[in-house]
């Protein structure tokens, strides 16, 4: 393109590439809200916490909550079912966490874990009453055979972590708020 | 030349303003043209009047909620006039939803959370008809959209009962109405003065209520317009910069054409 | 006729492709470096490229809508609140997706028209010309199912009336509408069916579209003075010259379209399709897109039945003659290339045409008035006689103009046109 170099017309002209630069840029930036659209929209959001009232579960009993399209497990622990699991030496154990890092401060008996098995992502029997809680008290994973204490966490079997323990509080004595 | 560009032109202007036009000038809308109202919402920086929206929640919630849904109304949504998290929480308790199916397979209720779409006044159509002399009263989410020169009609609408003129025969159950077409509407007045007291202290005449329950219903029509309005206006800047460098751009790279240089002969 | 140039391109990843499939080759024969371009065309040939944008953004904004639509009568009108209320920008996405239709035919009538004022479908470029039509029967077809979809009251009666167009047909009439609908009303197969022809007919045409542009490369572009090319002086490579040009009138369309987005989405909507459908009652009246209403109006102008005089014998019902009208008014314009019988392809050239073709622009204008007002007072008049003219147009006017229309001298050619000396 010899003649454009006489004309004067450069194809390096500021012109040229800054509107050329404005075409990308304008791009790129409108690109965004397509994207953004596959993101959690506000009514899924709006659902992203749930509040349990625990005023009704009593000690050694459980519930199942829907949360995130995934069960959480809250559970009234007993004293001895505490005990249990404050008594194993953290030598003994595959993930190592104390039960005081999975509960919160002052309510102790109170244990909430995500109800998904951290081996493949089967639901661990033991919540409801009659189901079978595995060699140690807690849970049991009827998938591939993991056993879970009653702190949640993975003391025997295939699974390689402890349940995971969602963020939580407590809103008052009698209500948790799940994430 | 001059006169084919000018006729040009004039074809032009003309086939674009009833292009565009001809749709919502077609149809005929109440009886009565409603008033010509100024609100702070139209035009391309219009915004949501805060204070009177949340006037005119109150409104919606102590009057119109008797006998109007709102469903594609969440109390979350409170938060986008200016609510505060608790505030809303509570709102939503002041209603009772459906629950959860129990383990005996009994329906439940609870009381309403933040996530909660607005509860119908009545369970169904049928329920709302028989409530209402066999008049269903329509839901109100998209009622400024659903209306011709919506916020005017409305606003035009809860202002314009009066006896009916001479002559004018109103069925029973019916009440006149110059901007409801054909007159004759079911609804009773649903304002009048201090037919509720404002928690900010605005004295509550009925036009003042007409007022914020129009800005309320404009906000729940249409939740995004403020947002869509300034993402507009940043839109339309960069745009016509753009076009402007584009143009310049143009013209230096057309100037040797415009000389008359060649391209192709000779190649 | 286009010849065909091949690119060697220097980066080698490149050349490797190319090698294998002369991708680049294409679009350097089509818009780019190789592609010479007649050297006058004027502003009314951006509205190509226009259309093809519009097209890509129906594409693309569709897509994302049908992620979160709902092809159910009990959910269709819920969903696409949900989109526009609490899906990120879903409220931008839809405006875009509904205004993007309106601007679609802005951009194509334009386009239209200004391949009618010079003459752009003449020999050679009829199949251009018919391509182009097949791409806006496509294009209405789509438009008119996408309309259904949100299923709000003007959705459901817009398709329950254009629908009911088929029953004109005699004797299968009732059994196609049945099969359209697939049950005895619209319902939910038929929101099912157009939610999936909504989907498939955009990538049709753009298939058309790839037609289009391969017919249009064969027979190159046509210009505003209507003279072929002569030599190479006539003509300008595409790139860079028409590419920067096009993205300008992007830019200034892009502007008026994203103020209709923006600042009033719904100005060219219906309110009524924001109450959800009730098969149980109709609208006051029911008014099509603002696109469609020249054809609505044809549609509509008929309301005699065809027979023999004085005898109640009808051999044509004013309801199969309205339909007929409708389709023949868009079918006609295949055979424009022949009815047109002047060998001169510019308006520019052609003084008496000049003013038959503002007559038709202001008929055009005057049938979209008329197919958005009720049929009342002078309305049915006014709309048989601009029916009359719009036939008359094309099947008196032009065949017979071409014969005795003195037209004026063109130019020797593009480079050095005569009529540049005459000024």
């Amino acid at each position: 393109m010899t003649n454009e170099a006489e004309g004067g017309a450069n194809r390096r002209d500021f012109l040229h590439v800054a509107a050329a630069t404005m075409g990308g840029v304008g791009a790129v930036v409108a690109a965004w809200p397509f994207i953004d659209q596959m993101n959690p929209a506000k009514d899924t959001l709006a659902l992203a916490s749930v509040e349990v009232d625990i005023s009704n579960i009593a000690p050694g009993e459980a519930v199942v909550v829907k949360w995130r399209g995934k069960p959480v497990f809250v559970r009234h622990r007993t004293e001895a079912e505490i005990e249990q699991a404050r008594a194993v030496p953290i030598a003994d154990l595959v993930d190592k966490q104390t039960d005081a890092d999975r509960v919160q401060e002052g309510h102790a008996d109170w244990l909430v874990v995500m109800g998904v098995c951290t081996h493949l992502g089967c639901v661990p029997l033991g919540t409801r009453s009659g189901e079978e809680r595995g060699d140690f008290g807690g849970w049991f994973c009827p998938c591939h055979g993991s056993h879970y204490d009653t702190a949640g966490r993975i003391r025997k079997g295939p699974a390689p972590k402890n349940l995971e323990v969602p963020v939580y509080s407590f809103v008052n004595d009698n209500t948790v708020k799940i994430g | 030349m001059i006169t084919m560009k000018f006729v040009k032109n004039i074809a032009i202007a003309l086939a674009a303003v009833a292009g565009l036009s001809g749709a919502a000038l077609a149809s005929a809308g109440a009886d009565k043209h409603p008033m010509e109202m100024e609100w702070e919402f139209s035009g391309p920086f219009g915004k949501f009047d805060l204070a009177s929206t949340q006037r005119g929640w109150q409104v919606y919630k102590q009057v119109c909620s008797n006998c109007h849904a709102l469903k594609y109304f969440h109390f979350r949504n409170l938060s986008e006039i200016g609510y505060e998290e608790n505030m809303i929480k509570a709102f939503a308790a002041e209603y009772t939803v459906a629950g959860d199916i129990d383990d005996a397979g009994d329906p439940t209720e609870r009381a309403g959370r933040p996530e909660d779409a607005f509860p119908s006044p009545f369970a169904n159509e049928n329920a709302a008809r028989a409530s209402n002399g066999g008049a269903l009263p329509p839901d109100l989410s998209l009622i400024i959209k659903a209306r011709h020169d919506g916020a005017n009609y409305v606003f035009s609408l809860l202002n314009g009962y009066e006896d009916a003129p001479a002559g004018h025969e109103i069925p029973a159950g019916k009440h006149y109405n110059a901007y409801f077409k054909g007159g004759a509407i079911a609804m009773a007045a649903p304002l009048s003065d201090g037919v509720l007291e404002y928690e900010d202290g605005t004295p509550a005449t009925q036009e003042q209520m007409a007022k914020d329950v129009v800005n309320f219903l404009t906000f729940v029509g249409d939740p995004h317009m403020q947002t869509r309005h300034q993402l507009g206006v940043a839109i339309v800047l960069f745009l016509a910069f753009w076009a402007a460098v584009l143009f310049l751009s143009m013209k230096r790279l057309w100037k040797p054409v415009k000389e008359g240089k060649n391209f192709y002969e000779g190649k | 006729m286009a010849e065909w140039k091949a690119t060697k391109p220097n980066n080698k990843a490149l050349a490797w492709v190319e090698e294998r499939l002369p991708i680049i080759s294409l679009v350097n024969n089509v818009v780019g470096k190789d592609t010479p371009t007649p050297r006058n065309l004027n502003y009314w040939w951006n509205f190509g490229s226009l259309a093809g944008l519009m097209l890509v953004i129906q594409i693309v904004t569709g897509v994302v809508i049908a992620m979160h639509y709902a092809a159910n009568t009990g959910l269709a009108f819920d969903s696409v609140e949900r989109f526009v209320r609490d899906v990120n920008y879903g409220y931008l996405i839809r405006a875009m997706h509904a205004n993007g239709a309106s601007f679609f035919f802005i951009a194509v009538y334009i386009h239209i028209f200004r391949g009618l004022y010079y003459g752009s479908y003449k020999a050679p470029r009829e199949l251009v010309w018919m391509l182009g039509l097949v791409i806006m029967l496509l294009m209405m077809a789509t438009a008119f199912m996408g309309y259904v979809l949100p299923w709000g009251q003007m959705s459901f009666w817009g398709a329950t009336v254009i629908t009911n167009l088929f029953s004109a047909i005699p004797v299968v009439g009732d059994s196609i509408v049945t099969l359209l609908w697939g049950g005895f009303s619209v319902d939910n197969p038929t929101l099912n069916r157009f939610f999936s022809l909504h989907y498939l007919l955009p990538f049709v045409l753009a298939g058309v579209v790839i037609l289009h542009l391969w017919a249009k490369k064969i027979s190159d572009s046509g210009n505003p003075l209507g003279i072929d090319v002569k030599s190479g002086a006539d003509q300008i490579p595409f790139h860079p010259y028409y590419t920067v040009k096009d993205g300008f009138g992007v830019a200034v369309f892009l502007l008026i379209y994203m103020c209709y987005v923006t600042f009033m989405p719904d100005a060219l909507g219906h309110p009524d399709n924001y109450i959800p459908a009730n098969p149980m009652s109709t609208p006051d009246s029911i008014v099509p897109e603002w696109y469609f209403l020249p054809f609505y109006a044809i549609l509509r102008s008929i309301t005699f039945d065809i027979g023999i005089p004085f005898t109640d014998v009808v051999i044509v019902p004013a309801k199969l003659l309205g339909v007929l009208a409708m389709f023949g008014s868009i079918i006609l314009l295949f055979f424009l290339p022949w009815l047109d019988t002047s060998k001169v392809r510019s308006t520019k050239f052609r003084p008496v045409y000049f003013w038959f073709f503002w007559i038709l622009v202001a008929d055009m204008v005057l049938l979209t008035i008329v197919g958005g007002k009720k049929p009342e007072g002078i309305w049915p008049v006014v709309g048989l006689i601009g029916t009359a003219y719009y036939f008359a147009h094309f099947l008196v006017v032009l065949p017979l103009l071409g014969k005795i229309e003195k037209t004026l001298p063109l130019p020797e050619s593009i480079a050095n046109p005569v009529i540049k000396a005459a000024e």
